[in-house]
């Protein structure tokens, strides 16, 4: 098993919001009253139904609540356990199935309150992505403007698979903002389920739509280069969360051969994809969809032609690995320092201040 | 302006060609085409015939014709593929014959045809357009030239007359698969479609899942994108779901005879979901009881990827190390003959394949699983 | 180097392109806007005959949804994969540090100065701009 190196940063970890109305005490009392009085029950996505095997790893399940949702389990099996000197929240909460614009910028409000109270400001290695209201592009901008005056919020989040293509120019706002304030956009399986969950339709399961996960993060890939999200917007950087990664090598092949052939429909694409991929954009390690035998991932990894797509991650408390063999085997030293802790300082810019000034103090 | 005065009849690439292929090939993905609006009627009830005039082919997106998605040439084909006595690209057998099948050496030639009654919510007008489409496959173009081979079209959005249509045709040596395509109303393991690998695996015919169509659905998981661009990548993301549906939905296991061919969205994407699947299986299997196996064991036994368009890194080490994963005797040659994105046989493989992989890769695995070896 | 008569100058409106082979090389001569141009019919590619395809213009952009279009008719477009070349200099616009084709110096001769005949001789200096860049697929 591959040891972890000290002083990493977890990219991927999921405190859970237990129930709605753990949000009631951050919301208004004109929503407080609509969720008390219309009966609404809890948000959850079926992409992460509490009691599927992916959804937590059998020894990281409590006994009682979902997982994820007890801070201290967090700090035993994940922070503590590997060691790390930050870890990054992405809550995965339903709010992004919401129809109505308000109740989504209520409940998206609500929930990036409660992850300062209740998470960030009780350890001190704990830092969050901006869960934004994304049926609203202004309202978005707006959150992310709000919260990114606390310096613990390192991220913006969004989901996979939405109403539109992700490079649509529709989102540009959202984008612009993020550049400004020098915060990566994060990219996190799962879905709104406005669209069907894979590209031909409606599957009959869960493990279909988990599969087709990566599907999903290959043509938003496609979308935000062709584009031209990064020609627009070159120091903003996007991280795939949750999205594996072995598929990469395969899927810029194809992009680049069709780019050669059809560039005059996207000329503002003028660099090779490979290129834009290897400036703007980073991959959360898990799941690591490969055998286990560290020559066919040496293999990918020629095949990725970077060291610095990679960023640790545990994707806590889902289950993507047992015990702690969290890195792959077989990498070399140095190549784990790349992936904890190097290659997540560089992506995350007030990490990286953070960083600094801890080791000036 | 763009007029030309041709000299020569030859052209650089048919020389060239003909001097270096001297291997016979198969090309398991040609798409022959219709030389005018009418020359299905023959094939096709008359009472179609104004329907069609009044109505058009209602399909499953808004344009009457041309596609939502322009293409990057006209009819998606090489602009050298017009035949000279007119016609659109694919449309002539004659010139098939001396652009492609003569000067390629292709002894095994895989008709594919597009346009037919698929994707087309009228049930009935698809049926009958699909049946014409088999009869003239073979009266134009398999009873005219041996080495070619017909695909058996079906209304695949109705299974049981989808069936019907295999049924009636099996055992004609004319054809030697079932053609459906990538894009249909749902994921093509679902159970509507059970009829028609039911059929197919009794005729003991493989079945062609070839890239496009449309059923409804915006063609990614988050809707609709822009360009044309993200629809020609995009057929690979199209074809991971499709092979996902048909292993979760236990096909395999249901039709353990039925053998499943991917065609025109690459085999890269395979390795890494065929990986992802095992993965997820393993964690997951008590929501699908009825897959029993290891999807990577029920991959490597039931299907085959055409190699069109082909894989095309930097470093050739790195095709050859997916090659490896995939499998040289899964990988069938094929062209896409006339269209844009085609692939020069002579070219399209890097050196350093050593000659068993290289008869299986444009040859042998052809013959193998189409019973012509 | 030996000149070859191509056509008439009549014969090789703005606009038009002529195909012929000259010492087994397959070349196509254009007119585009009454300047000159000669490219080997070949697309170093995967082989196809470039000179084929269509003359479009050079679109670029400094920021996506606007598209600067200019020199227009100087863009050949292989007819297969589409790839776009400079007819003036052979250079091509997918991937400007790997590819490019050959082109070839055009001249056009005033008639006296070359042999009458059906044809007006006129020049073809042909001009080797760089190494043929052989595809290594």
């Amino acid at each position: 098993m591959t040891a972890p190196v000290a002083g990493g940063v977890d990219c991927d970890l999921h405190p859970a919001v237990p129930h709605l109305t753990s949000l009631l005490p951050y919301l208004d009392d004109y929503w407080r009253d609509q969720v008390t009085t219309r009966g609404m029950t809890d948000l959850v996505s079926q992409s992460y139904p509490p009691n599927s095997p992916i959804s937590a790893r059998p020894d990281w399940r409590p006994a009682r609540g979902k997982p994820g949702s007890r801070l201290e389990d967090m700090q035993a099996q994940a922070l503590d356990a590997f060691g790390v000197r930050f870890g990054i929240c992405n809550p995965l909460f339903g709010v992004q199935m919401v129809f109505s614009e308000d109740m989504a910028v209520a409940f998206t409000c609500a929930l990036n309150d409660w992850l300062v109270k209740e998470w960030l400001d009780k350890d001190d290695r704990l830092r969050g992505s901006i869960v934004i209201p994304i049926q609203s592009v202004e309202k978005s901008v707006a959150e992310i403007e709000r919260c990114a005056r606390d310096k613990r919020f390192v991220q913006v989040l969004m989901l996979v698979m939405g109403d539109l293509p992700l490079g649509k120019r529709t989102y540009w706002p959202i984008y612009a903002a993020a550049e400004r304030l020098g915060l990566p956009i994060g990219i996190h399986a799962g879905s709104s389920y406005h669209n069907p969950p894979t590209s031909v339709g409606w599957g009959s399961y869960h493990i279909e739509d988990y599969v087709a996960q990566a599907q999903a993060f290959q043509t938003q890939l496609t979308s935000l280069i062709v584009e031209g999200v990064f020609a627009r917007h070159p120091k903003l950087t996007m991280v795939m969360l949750e999205s594996g990664f072995t598929w990469l090598p395969p899927y810029l092949w194809r992009l680049h051969k069709f780019w050669r052939g059809i560039r005059m429909e996207t000329p503002w694409v003028d660099r090779a994809p490979l290129e834009i991929v290897r400036s703007n954009i980073r991959f959360s390690l898990q799941p690591i969809d490969a055998p286990p035998e560290p020559e066919v991932l040496n293999r990918l990894f020629d095949h990725m032609q970077s060291d610095e797509l990679l960023l640790f991650s545990t994707d806590y408390p889902h289950w993507q690995f047992d015990r702690d063999a969290a890195l792959p085997e077989g990498i070399s030293s140095d190549l784990v320092k790349k992936i904890m802790i190097d290659n997540p300082l560089a992506t995350y810019g007030r990490l990286k201040e953070a960083a600094i000034k801890e080791t000036m103090s | 302006m763009n007029v030309q005065f041709r000299e020569r009849a030859e052209t650089a690439s048919s020389t060239e060609a003909r001097a270096q292929v001297k291997t016979a090939i198969a090309d398991c993905d040609i798409h022959p085409a219709r030389a005018t609006a009418t020359e299905l009627h023959p094939f096709l009830a008359s009472r179609w015939h104004k329907h069609l005039e009044t109505y058009g082919k209602h399909p499953y997106q808004g344009m009457m014709e041309g596609p939502p998605y322009p293409k990057a040439q006209p009819n998606a084909s090489r602009r050298d593929a017009y035949p000279p006595e007119g016609g659109p690209q694919g449309s002539s057998l004659s010139f098939m014959q001396k652009q492609h099948l003569d000067p390629n050496n292709v002894v095994l030639g895989v008709l594919n045809p597009l346009a037919t009654g698929q994707g087309i919510r009228n049930h009935d007008l698809a049926a009958a357009i699909c049946s014409a489409i088999n009869d003239w496959q073979i009266d134009k173009w398999t009873s005219k030239d041996s080495r070619l081979k017909g695909s058996i079209v079906v209304a695949n959005e109705d299974g049981p007359t989808a069936a019907a249509e295999i049924r009636k045709r099996a055992g004609d040596k004319n054809f030697v698969q079932v053609l459906l395509l990538s894009r249909t109303v749902e994921p093509l393991g679902q159970r509507r479609y059970w009829p028609i690998y039911e059929a197919a695996e009794e005729a003991g015919l493989p079945v062609g899942v070839h890239a496009f169509g449309f059923g409804g659905n915006p063609i990614t998981a988050s809707g609709w994108p822009s360009f044309y661009i993200e629809e020609m990548v995009g057929h690979s993301q199209c074809q991971q779901a499709v092979l996902s549906s048909l292993v979760l939905e236990g096909v395999f296991e249901r039709y353990s005879r039925l053998k499943m061919i991917m065609i025109e969205a690459g085999f890269g994407w395979a390795p890494s979901l065929a990986w992802r699947l095992d993965k997820n299986w393993k964690r997951l299997r008590s929501e699908v009881p009825h897959v029993t196996r290891l999807p990577s064991e029920t991959i490597r036994e039931h299907i085959w990827w055409t190699t069109q368009p082909m894989e095309d890194p930097e470093r050739r080490d790195h095709l050859f190390d997916v090659i490896d994963w995939v499998g040289w005797d899964k990988l069938l040659f094929a062209t896409d003959y006339p269209h844009w994105d085609f692939d020069e046989p002579s070219r399209v493989l890097p050196p350093g394949v050593g000659d068993a992989n290289r008869e299986a890769f444009y040859l042998g695995n052809a013959k193998t699983l189409y019973g012509l070896a | 180097m030996t000149r070859h008569v191509v056509a008439t100058v009549n014969e090789l409106p703005p606009g038009t392109r002529k195909f012929l082979t000259i010492d087994d090389r397959p070349i196509a001569v254009f007119n585009v806007n009454g300047e000159y141009f000669g490219l080997l019919n070949r697309c170093p590619h995967q082989g196809a005959a470039l000179c084929e395809g269509p003359l479009i213009g050079l679109a670029q952009s400094s920021d996506p949804g606007e598209i600067e279009y200019t020199r227009l008719g100087e863009i050949i477009r292989c007819p297969w994969h589409g790839w776009e070349f400079d007819i003036r200099t052979g250079q091509s616009y997918c991937d400007p540090k790997r590819f490019r084709t050959r082109a070839y110096a055009v001249n056009v001769e005033p008639g006296t100065a070359v042999v009458k005949g059906p044809y007006v001789a006129e020049t073809l200096k042909v001009s080797v701009e760089s190494d043929y860049v052989v595809v290594d697929l």
